[in-house]
């Protein structure tokens, strides 16, 4: 489990990057839920973070392709592969990471830093 | 209906289809493409592709078991279409019947007059063109670019990573000038020129040297540019040649209203063949972009399946990228409508910087060099901000 950061850090419509390889992003949506999926767009290397989140998907940045943050399932072209999703718990105030198991479906040209 | 043809296999013409089957169309669905490859993504050939960071099968469009349930005819062409009997003509000397027709043709480069034939000369448009340039490249060692447009500059960009010589010959003052505006274009200009590649602006270009191969280009002003391979990079014109007396108007591109629909009932038009009414301009214009074409796609879709009483959003303004050398390039709205620019975050001088647009107060483009973050929060405000009309 990866502690992100206090749950009053991380207001509404907000997102945070969590350096960890692969990098992973996490998104507090204007009803108040939280998700956390990988940060790298799974078309190009593009951080999810920098985004545009609105209800419970975010755009990516560079294409404008929607990833739903509940299951990671992308609307539309470029980007044709889900993104991974984890699991958030909250904790004594502090929102942590649980890391999915599953492989991440990182976009080509961009690798694990220990398989590089 | 019954019978819907989409008649191209690209980027609009496969979005458009998957929206009809998202709308509820679940008749028969055929889609004609005349390249013989299902539909792949274009912006990477002039860059990731090219460069060799991405292989043929990362550009498909269509995700793993999508099954829309279409009827793919691939490696033919629309030779003419009947609007009054919505019969489309093939290549093949067969002819589809259809109760709705998407025309999704796109666009062709524009060629150099004289260069057919030539060897180690280039545009980029498809698959096989990328194909092509790409295995040119790989022995050559200078290339020569003539216009410096989003592929020109990409191309160069690209060679230039691969270690060519290159030389990127622009008619106008500046690259891309024409889309950003020059201020910009200068700006942008100056990272080309930082990483090696040898600008030429305002020149013309009066022919390309060589005998069976390409050996150079010649400027107007007698100056000789030796060239290994040449890529053309002047433009794209809609392939609309197949509609020409079909009774659907066509002007530049096929002339459409807010919704994508055609003079002809039953026949709607998207993507870069497609000259839609833009309210906010008061006048057609077709949008060469990656992002237009996949916004108009499902207004399209709706606009066929309604007869043309549903009732379109009102268009978003065009966005594009391009990526350059290590530079993500971002840009929205339309810097011409601009009276002012002015950067606000960052410097030019360091590869990093927001530029805004105005006309008066109201800001009408922005353009971002590796600003993403700051940059989508501005293209969301252009994006939401209530249409001026005009």
């Amino acid at each position: 489990m990866i502690p992100a950061c206090p749950l009053a850090s991380l207001p509404r419509g907000e997102a945070l990057r969590l350096d960890v390889d692969p990098p992973i992003a996490v998104f507090h949506t204007d009803d108040g839920d939280i998700f956390a999926i990988d940060d790298t767009c799974t078309h190009q290397d593009a951080s999810l973070a920098d985004g545009w989140l609105e209800g419970c998907e975010i755009e990516c940045p560079l294409h404008a392709s929607r990833f739903d943050l509940r299951t990671g399932q992308v609307d539309a072209p470029p980007a044709k592969r889900p993104v991974r999703t984890h699991r958030v718990v909250v904790e004594d105030g502090v929102i942590c990471v649980v890391p999915s198991d599953a492989p991440p479906n990182l976009p080509p040209g961009v690798t694990l830093k220990g398989q590089a | 209906m019954k019978t819907v043809c989409v008649v191209g296999a690209s980027l609009a013409g496969l979005l458009t289809a998957r929206a009809l089957r998202g709308q509820g169309y679940a008749g028969r669905l055929v889609v004609i493409g005349e390249e013989t490859h299902r539909p792949y993504d274009r912006p990477p050939l002039s860059k990731d592709y090219l460069k060799g960071v991405i292989g043929e099968a990362d550009l498909a469009l269509e995700g793993d078991g999508e099954d829309p349930a279409i009827e793919w005819r691939l490696g033919v062409a629309a030779t003419g279409l009947d609007a009054a009997a919505r019969r489309i003509t093939l290549s093949d000397g067969t002819s589809i019947a259809a109760d709705g027709i998407v025309i999704a043709t796109g666009a062709a480069a524009r060629r150099l007059p004289g260069t057919e034939g030539l060897r180690g000369v280039h545009t980029l448009r498809t698959l096989d063109d990328a194909r092509a340039l790409r295995g040119d490249l790989e022995t050559a060692g200078r290339l020569v670019v003539i216009g410096g447009g989003f592929i020109g500059a990409e191309v160069a960009a690209t060679a230039r990573e691969l270690g060519l010589d290159v030389t990127l010959v622009e008619s106008g003052e500046a690259p891309l000038a024409g889309v950003v505006g020059l201020t910009m274009a200068h700006a942008l200009a100056e990272l080309h020129e930082k990483r090696g590649v040898r600008l030429i602006r305002g020149a013309y270009v009066t022919e390309v040297t060589g005998t069976g191969r390409a050996d150079g280009v010649r400027l107007a002003d007698g100056t000789h540019l030796p060239a290994d391979v040449v890529v053309v990079g002047i433009g794209a014109t809609p392939s609309t040649g197949w509609l020409e007396g079909s009774g659907v108007e066509l002007g530049d591109g096929v002339v459409c209203d807010e919704g994508g629909g055609t003079s002809v009932p039953g026949i709607v038009a998207v993507g870069d063949c497609a000259a839609w009414f833009d309210p906010a301009l008061g006048r057609h214009h077709r949008i060469e972009h990656w992002t237009g074409a996949r916004q108009r796609a499902t207004v399209a879709a709706a606009t066929l399946l309604s007869g043309g009483t549903a009732r379109p959003e009102p268009a978003r303004p065009a966005y594009f990228w391009s990526d350059q050398f290590d530079v993500k390039i971002q840009f929205i709205g339309h810097a011409r409508d601009a009276d002012t620019v002015t950067v606000e975050e960052g410097d030019p001088a360091h590869n990093s910087f927001l530029a805004v647009y105005r006309q008066g107060d109201r800001p009408v483009a922005v353009l971002g060099v590796n600003q993403v973050r700051l940059f989508t929060r501005w293209r969301r405000h252009l994006e939401t901000a209530p249409a001026q009309t005009g």
